[in-house]
Order: C-alpha cells, then sequence, then structure tokens
C-alpha cells in the first residue's frame, strides 16, 4: 500500500450545475496522523467528507481511502471506514446500547461479536452507566459520545469526524479532545476530521488543511503554518529614551523591529530562545530593560493570513445554526 | 456496486434492523400504539354506523300516512313485505350484500393501507433532516435496503392494523359471505402486502427529496381522500358518473377493496379475484421498482 491512507485528486463538486462547493482539491492524509480540515461555513468541509464517505459522488477528479476508489469501491471503502456525523443521529426512542447495536447490523457484525464490542465501546466512551437509558434523556455531550461509540462498532481503519464538538460546552468539548486522543494513540487509526475551531486543530491535528470557498488553501502541521507567519512577537520596554531599533535588528533571528508608543514591538523566529539575547545585547550597551512579553502567533492568525478574514463571524452563525438544529429535534417529540 | 456480494446474509440483516427500528418508535410508544389502535375502531364505529345505508329502506323511513287509511290490513303486509324485498334486493343489487356495514368496514381496511403508508414518506423526511440517512448511506448497507425497510415497516404495520380492523368489525356484527373459510384472511394479508408496498413505494419517491417536512403532508392532503373516493371503497363504483368510473378503474384501492371483499363478504367469485390479484400484484412490482430506481439514483447523487 502507498503512503496515503486517503488520497484525492483535483477532487470536485458541483452543485446544480454552477455552485462549486469543492474546487480540485488534492492533499494526502498519512497512516496514524489525525488531519483536519480548517474552514469557514460553506469552504466545503462537509461536502468534502461527504464524498470521501462515498455518501456524495465527486463531479470531477478523484479520491481513494485506503487505496479503495471512493466512486467505484464504495462499498469496500464504507466497510474500512467509521463516521461520526455533525448531527446527532442516535435513534431518541432507542436506548444507548439499541442504538450501537443498530448500527452493529448495519455493518453486519453478528449479534454476539456486536454485544461485546458495544459494551467495550460504551465503557470507553463511558456511557456503561446509561447503556439502558432512552437517548432522549442524553445531554450534548453523551450524545455525542455515543455517536463515537456508533463510529467505532466496525473497527475502523480510518475515522471520519464532520464537527466533532458542534455546539458544545467548553468542558465536554475538551473531553470529547481526550477520547480522539485516546483512539489514536490505543488503536493507531487515522483521523480526518473538520472543524471551525481554531483551538480545536491547534490542540488535536498533525497537520491541518485550510480550506476556503472550496479551495485548499495551505496545508501543513499548526507549529510549521505558525511559523510560516514570520514567528513570534516580542513587545519590549526600556527605561531609556533612545531609539535602539537598529541595535536590536542586529540581533539574530531577529526579522524587524519598530518602535512603537514607546515600546518596541520586535518580529523574530523562535521568539522564546532570541529574546534572552535581545535582552543581553542591549545591557552590553548599558540598557535597561523594564518589561517583555512574547506572543506566539494563533492559528487564527494563520487563518487569517490565508483567507483573508477571521473565523469568529463564521462560528457565530454556526452557534445559531446548531441550536436551530436542537430545536427542531426537540419538535420532532 | 454488486461485485462484493459475498456478505448477503449481512444485508439482509441490515433490512430488518432499519425496518425494526421503524417499528420499535411504534409499538414501544404506547400512546402511539394505542391510538394506532383505536384510530380503525373510531372510523369505523363512526362511518359504517353513521352512515346506515340499510335503515334507509327499514320500517321508520316509510309511515305513507296518505295511503294508510284507503288500504286494508293485509294490503298493508303485502307493501310492507314488498319493501322490505326491495331493501334486500337494493342492497344484494348495489353493494352485493345486504349489509353495508360489512361492505364499508373492508373499505376501511384499504383506508387504513393507504393513510399508514402515505405517513412512510414522512419518516424519510426526517431521517435526513436529522442525519440518520446519511448515517446509514455511509455503511454498506444497500441503497435499496434503506428504502426497502420504509416499505416494509409501513406494510407491516398496516397489515397488523388490517387484521385488527376484521376482528373489530368481526366484533360490529360483520357478516361473512356464503363459503367463507378461515384460510381467505390469509388472501387479505396477501393483498394488503401488495398494495402497501406499491403505495408506500409511490410515497417515498415522491418526498425522499424533499428536506421539507410540509411537502409530504401536502400531498398527503392533496391526494388521500380524493384516492378514497374515487375507488369503490364505501361506494360501488357503478353508481359514479363515467369519469370518476374510469379513475376508479385505474385506481388499485378498488382492486383491493374488491378482493377483499370477494374473499370475506361475497359469495367468492375466483375470476375477478384472480384478476384483482393480477392488477394489484402488477402495481406493486412496477410502483416498487420505480420506488427503488427513483430512490437509488437520488441517494447515491
Amino acid at each position: 500500500m502507498s503512503e496515503g491512507v486517503i488520497k484525492t485528486e483535483g477532487l470536485t463538486k458541483v452543485f446544480n450545475k454552477h455552485l462549486t462547493a469543492v474546487d480540485h482539491v488534492d492533499f494526502s492524509v498519512k497512516q496514524g496522523e489525525i488531519f483536519g480540515f480548517l474552514g469557514p461555513n460553506g469552504a466545503g468541509k462537509t461536502t468534502t467528507i461527504n464524498m470521501l464517505i462515498t455518501i456524495l459522488k465527486p463531479t470531477e477528479g478523484k479520491a481513494s481511502v485506503l487505496d479503495f476508489d471512493i466512486a467505484k469501491q464504495d462499498d469496500e471503502v464504507r466497510n474500512v471506514i467509521g463516521v461520526v456525523p455533525q448531527e446527532y443521529t442516535a435513534d431518541e426512542d432507542l436506548t444507548g446500547l439499541e442504538n450501537v447495536l443498530l448500527c452493529a447490523d448495519l455493518y453486519g457484525i453478528p449479534r454476539s461479536i456486536a454485544k461485546e464490542r458495544a459494551t467495550d465501546l460504551l465503557k470507553l466512551v463511558e456511557l456503561t452507566d446509561f447503556k439502558d437509558k432512552k437517548v432522549q434523556t442524553f445531554s450534548g455531550g453523551m450524545r455525542r459520545r455515543l455517536e463515537l461509540a456508533c463510529g467505532l462498532i466496525n473497527r475502523p481503519k480510518v475515522l471520519f469526524l464532520d464537527e466533532p464538538t458542534l455546539g458544545l460546552d467548553v468542558q465536554t468539548r475538551t473531553a470529547t479532545w481526550n477520547y480522539i486522543r485516546k483512539l489514536k494513540k490505543e488503536y493507531g487509526m487515522t483521523l480526518f476530521m473538520t472543524t471551525h475551531y481554531l483551538e480545536e486543530a491547534d490542540a488535536l491535528c498533525d497537520r491541518v488543511a485550510i480550506i476556503d470557498h472550496g479551495k485548499i488553501v495551505v496545508i501543513g502541521a499548526p507549529q510549521e503554518l505558525k511559523h510560516s507567519l514570520g514567528g513570534d512577537v516580542i513587545t519590549l520596554g526600556i527605561r531609556e529614551d533612545d531609539d535602539v531599533s537598529e541595535l536590536i535588528r542586529k540581533v539574530e533571528h531577529v526579522k524587524d523591529a519598530k518602535r512603537e508608543n514607546g515600546s518596541y514591538r520586535i518580529k523574530a523566529e523562535y521568539g522564546e530562545i532570541t529574546a534572552p539575547f535581545i535582552i543581553e545585547a542591549l545591557r552590553k550597551k548599558g540598557y535597561t530593560v523594564t518589561k517583555l512579553s512574547l506572543t506566539e502567533p494563533t492559528l487564527n492568525e494563520v487563518y487569517l493570513e490565508y483567507t483573508g478574514k477571521s473565523l469568529r463571524d463564521a462560528e457565530e452563525s454556526r452557534e445559531a445554526f446548531a441550536a436551530q438544529r436542537m430545536t427542531m429535534r426537540r419538535a420532532r417529540q | 456496486m454488486s461485485e462484493l456480494n459475498g456478505n448477503s446474509r449481512s444485508k439482509l440483516h441490515g433490512l430488518w434492523a432499519l425496518t425494526n427500528r421503524e417499528l420499535k418508535k411504534w409499538y414501544k410508544a404506547p400512546v402511539i400504539f394505542l391510538l394506532s389502535i383505536i384510530q380503525p375502531v373510531l372510523w369505523m364505529g363512526l362511518l359504517g354506523k353513521a352512515m346506515n345505508i340499510g335503515a334507509i329502506f327499514s320500517g321508520g323511513t316509510f309511515t305513507m300516512p296518505s295511503l294508510t287509511p284507503s288500504l286494508t290490513p293485509s294490503q298493508l303486509q303485502q307493501l310492507g313485505s314488498y319493501f322490505a324485498g326491495l331493501q334486500t334486493s337494493i342492497l344484494q343489487g348495489a353493494f352485493n350484500t345486504t349489509d353495508y356495514f360489512s361492505f364499508m368496514a373492508v373499505g376501511m381496511i384499504s383506508f387504513t393501507a393507504l393513510f399508514t403508508t402515505m405517513f412512510s414518506g414522512m419518516s424519510v423526511v426526517w431521517d435526513r433532516r436529522l442525519g440518520f440517512l446519511n448515517k446509514v448511506l455511509s455503511t454498506p448497507v444497500s441503497r435499496a435496503t434503506i428504502v426497502f425497510s420504509k416499505v416494509l415497516s409501513a406494510t407491516l404495520r398496516s397489515m397488523f392494523q388490517a387484521g385488527l380492523i376484521i376482528l373489530v368489525a368481526i366484533a360490529f356484527g360483520l357478516q361473512f359471505g356464503i363459503g367463507f373459510n378461515p384460510v381467505y384472511v390469509l388472501g387479505v394479508f396477501a393483498i394488503m402486502f401488495l398494495i402497501c408496498v406499491g403505495l408506500s413505494s409511490i410515497f417515498i419517491a415522491i418526498t425522499i427529496r424533499s428536506t421539507r417536512i410540509e411537502t409530504p403532508m401536502a400531498v398527503v392532503n392533496l391526494i388521500n381522500l380524493p384516492l378514497m373516493f374515487a375507488s369503490n371503497a364505501f361506494f360501488p363504483t357503478k353508481f359514479m358518473p363515467d369519469w370518476l368510473q374510469t379513475i376508479a378503474k385505474v385506481n388499485p384501492l378498488t382492486y383491493t377493496t374488491d378482493a377483499v371483499r370477494q374473499l370475506l363478504i361475497f359469495s367468492t367469485d375466483w375470476t375477478q379475484l384472480a384478476l384483482d390479484f393480477t392488477y394489484v400484484g402488477i402495481f406493486a412490482v412496477v410502483a416498487a421498482t420505480i420506488g427503488i430506481v427513483l430512490s437509488w439514483r437520488f441517494l447515491s447523487k
């Protein structure tokens, strides 16, 4: 088997002949990594994931999962993947265990094996005590964990997570991250996830692809991407009134230094290593450093740099959407 | 798609799992289950006993006050028995049975088939909106299985209700035809199976593309009663105007109702019964094919 677990070549999806949701996307996901798709609403994240999990047919281009072509060998693909959808798809009227067993039936797993696996999985997501309770009574976090258990029932080699923490509170979100990390560590599973939470991509993903208007704008490890922005920002103040920016610029790894309102804004690579050298250089010339702070660029800045807009606005509308979905779900009862 | 069919047993398993999921919503919810039992009883009580056509011809309705003094008691008795005979022969002529309640109770069976299957489209829309459909689509369950599980659950539900209607109708005084054999009830279930498979396939095909719950609602509201009354379910087609008769003649509900009547309350006409089964059978096969092909195409978009 060649190196990429998931590979795409010019993957494209056009809806209604003119709405291009995904536009010639190329990427490759390595064995055992967590690969994140990051982008705002309508960027094409879910469309991409839906093509990879074989529920949408690509308009153009190719993609494969474990070397199975998603268009021609869709049944093979479905057998080796697990899917944790964006929505809470568990059946409200069934219990937690019944839901997991229903998923097992969909994969044709014999009942005896299914029961064993379901018990293990419910333990993994800490729902053992609630397995005989109807899903109606579950909280958002519990539902999400149940979805995770369902997605793992066929022992997938690749797990797809579409917005795994959408609409969850901060604690539950962190707990969900821990489950995801545990999966990667214990099962050596390859994970493909979409998210619009930058901190989530930063905390979980080995590599991220930033997608905007259906196109991938950049792919790389979160650290790498942050570095590509030109490093960290050091803000520094000295007691003396002299302009020392020229002096600072001479320090190794310093890219730029500007005097702003009496303090200096310095762009430097490896800020935590460079900062002591700056202090040393200034002290040698008799200057006294009075304050210093170091800011590492966040993925948000990377995002801003590449898409030209902040994710925050998109996030808000997404939350509203999730809330509406919840209301609708309740309305069913 | 079908070259990987080494796992066919498991695919059938998926069919039952999905069907059972639908059915559980019904039999595990006591209120819904109870209502679905009460509903046919109510309808039968209301329609069957309210529209008591037989009563029009019996005593009470004909008092003939102006004639009474000029007739002798024996003439009056003759007239009375003449009208009684008239009632029987009119009912026999019109409905093929002397008991309108029996005629209409059987109509109720088709009525239930229509109503239960109509709502099968609704659950497809829900599954789509709640993301369940997408989840199932990402598993190795065949597309046809997904559609057929909906068809099957609606079919099983209405077959159960049909059985119930027969029991209730017997309690209310259903008059079986001459030569009725309890085995014929199996025939009723067979025709119910066929019509339900056909009808729910059509309704699913209509609604599978829609993401709004209003669409199947509108479809249901538009066609349920016209389809019901343009059939012989409550009234014989032979008294309808020609254009309505034409509609009734192609309406598969007409054939279903007739088949059930042939089996339960008429003196069975086997040729007619064979025709009914053939017509409904062809309808079921054609509708199921259309439904599954359309849904398949849409689901693997």
